[in-house]
């Protein structure tokens, strides 16, 4: 029975260490075991492997040759002279609007992440531990959950709504403060304060809900001790649960700082076609625009690189900071 | 000695400083959301309104706002969209789509990878990591390139069906990796049994393991859904024939032609288009909390 019980078993990551074949007929069984466990694994991974190749791997080369072309609405692939003259551009400055765009990014993304990052850490601490009623608690959780569970065109509307110049409750309020006849979507410093607060709803629940997982995890007995010691509800969360939380905080700010590179498209769906004259033409915005609107698709290609590049040198160095385990369990709490 | 009066005295005082925590706890989670409050109050009210409003309080209340149930969108005399029920069939077609698909990719994979150890497993799971934080726009540049090489842009019923594929497999790595832990806490003593008792390996699989670790399919579906109905950047990008175009893209070209004009049929499409999806993750929060690395975006 033993036998058959390891045979069954093998290539199982906890597999008990049994020897498995006597003599050939055992050792042609274990043969024929070992490549139905081959073809298994080869036939549950196929799918995936397939998709990780199609839709990640092939657009990645892809990108990288049609960057160094001039492919525009023909899709034609005809190499530039001199090869890296997209990225001369690009670095060069040759056209105006990168260092615009870079500006924009960069504000974007630094602002968004003291939401995204930073408010969502006093959200989580504060629904979690401050606010003892439960039900309470997970009902603001999930009000502040609906902006991201909304179809990204619907959210869209909504700030169309709120901002407008006659029905906006937003207009309405800042004309009483003395912003008369400002236009939350079109002028500059406001139209990028909304910019800000947009993905600021989508984002902040996201950090929050990784906050919460990880203060549940916290042993209760450690805050009952410090309360027994005298400890205020103030000092448990400054000397128990923040410094508990420093892998949290670490984890949901890298990975913010990646998603917000990456993301545009409430920007999209909210100032289609004045995105650039507003000041909110983020990175990816202006590659998408490049590509979907303007056809220079070599150029964009050759934007996305250096977005990609960024991200890449990002993720290199979390791998480092982090190791790899702790990079993908962020609720670990290490007591 | 503590006198009666010295004691109730120390009760208020601490009755008054919990109060005052409280509410700047509360208005700190609260005060917030006000205007998400007021968003999809709004929604609510408008959809009902004769009038755009631009506060809470319907006026004129009127079901006309939804006309476009059973005829033909008009915007300056010409018809916009002959019907809405095509549109949701799309939608419908393009998130169960999705779902079907991620839920088959993810399952086999994860199982695969928790439970054997082969080469390139490692390597596997880091690439996972690396091709996510990849930004998104990157390939839906090459996949034009890739769909237009192939034959598939601007084909109709065929666009559709690339994009649902596009979208399960941009979609399966993370629900892969959230599925992967779920098959991790499934103790291997019960596959075990099953083989023992004659399970070939896929009957284990099927039987044994894909039940227990129902909520996390679960979850993954709710994911795979709900992001399937709210995609908008996929369809915007790649389907162009009017005949298949989502609830999503209507709902972008309507507010372009309707906004300052006509907000109550718009809220009335969006009240309708958000509904579904709001209903479906009502029902399924509980699974809310599982979500790690899988629903980042923005």
């Amino acid at each position: 029975m033993s036998k058959k019980f390891s045979n069954l078993l093998r290539g199982y990551v906890a597999k008990p260490k049994v020897s498995i074949s006597t003599g050939a007929l055992g050792g042609l069984k274990s043969f024929l075991k070992e490549k139905s466990r081959t073809f298994f694994v080869i036939a549950f991974l196929t799918p995936f492997l397939a998709a990780l190749t199609i839709m990640y791997g092939l657009p990645c080369a892809l990108s990288v040759l049609m960057s160094f072309t001039d492919m525009g609405l023909s899709f034609e692939l005809h190499f530039l002279n001199p090869l890296l003259k997209n990225y001369y551009t690009i670095f060069h400055v040759a056209d105006p609007r990168v260092p615009v765009v870079a500006q924009t990014t960069i504000l974007y993304v630094g602002c968004t992440l003291l939401i995204n990052a930073g408010f969502s850490l006093v959200l989580g601490v504060l629904t979690a531990y401050c606010i003892r009623n439960e039900n309470v608690a997970s009902v603001l959780r999930l009000l502040w959950f609906l902006p991201r569970m909304t179809p990204v065109i619907i959210y869209a509307l909504l700030w169309l709504w709120f901002t407008d110049p006659t029905y906006g409750p937003l207009s309405i309020v800042s004309s009483w403060i003395g912003l008369k006849g400002v236009r939350w979507l079109l002028d500059k410093p406001y139209s990028q304060l909304v910019m800000i607060a947009v993905n600021g709803y989508i984002g902040a629940s996201w950090g929050m809900v990784i906050y919460v997982s990880s203060i549940k995890t916290i042993p209760l007995e450690i805050i009952y001790a410090a309360k027994a010691d005298g400890a205020t509800d103030w000092d448990v969360i400054r000397r128990i649960i923040l410094p508990l939380l420093k892998w949290p905080i670490l984890f949901v700010t890298s990975w913010q700082t990646l998603s917000l590179i990456g993301s545009y498209t409430e920007i999209l769906a909210i100032w289609d076609g004045y995105s650039y004259t507003s000041g909110v033409e983020v990175w990816s915005l202006f590659t998408y625009h490049t590509a979907f609107e303007g056809y220079r698709f070599g150029y964009s290609a050759a934007l996305a690189i250096v977005m990609a590049t960024v991200a890449l040198i990002l993720v290199a160095i979390y791998f480092k900071v982090f190791g790899f385990k702790r990079m993908l369990e962020p609720s670990r709490i290490e007591v | 000695m503590i006198t009666a009066e010295g004691y109730r005295k120390l009760i208020w005082k601490a009755k008054i400083k919990w109060l005052i925590g409280n509410i700047i706890v509360y208005s700190i989670v609260c005060i917030p959301l006000v205007p998400i409050i007021l968003m999809y109050g709004w929604l609510i009210a408008q959809a009902f309104s004769g009038v755009c409003i631009s506060s809470l309080i319907p006026q004129k209340l009127t079901l006309k706002n939804f006309y476009f149930l059973t005829g033909p969108i008009y915007w300056g005399g010409t018809p916009l969209y002959k019907s809405y029920w095509p549109l949701v069939r799309n939608t419908l077609l393009l998130a169960l789509g999705t779902t079907g698909l991620v839920v088959a990719i993810t399952s086999l994979a994860g199982y695969a990878i928790s439970r054997f150890e082969f080469k390139g497993r490692d390597p596997l799971l880091k690439s996972v990591v690396v091709v996510h934080s990849i930004p998104g726009v990157l390939f839906l540049i090459a996949l034009m390139y890739i769909l237009n090489t192939i034959g598939l842009y601007g084909k109709g019923f065929l666009t559709l069906l690339s994009v649902i594929i596009i979208k399960a497999g941009l979609e399966s790595p993370m629900y892969t990796w959230m599925l992967k832990g779920f098959f991790d806490s499934v103790p291997w003593e019960l596959e075990w049994a099953a083989l023992v008792d004659g399970c070939s390996r896929f009957t284990a699989w099927r039987k044994v393991v894909m039940p227990l670790i129902f909520p996390g399919i679960a979850a993954v579906s709710i994911f795979a859904f709900l992001s399937g109905w709210g995609e908008y950047l996929l369809v915007l990008t790649y389907i162009t024939d009017r005949k298949w175009y989502t609830l999503s893209l209507a709902l972008s070209e309507l507010t372009y032609q309707f906004k300052h004009v006509d907000y109550g049929m718009l809220a009335a499409f969006s009240l309708l288009y958000l509904l579904p999806a709001m209903i479906f993750f009502l029902l399924t929060q509980k699974y809310l909390m599982t979500m790690r690395i899988v629903a980042y975006k923005g």
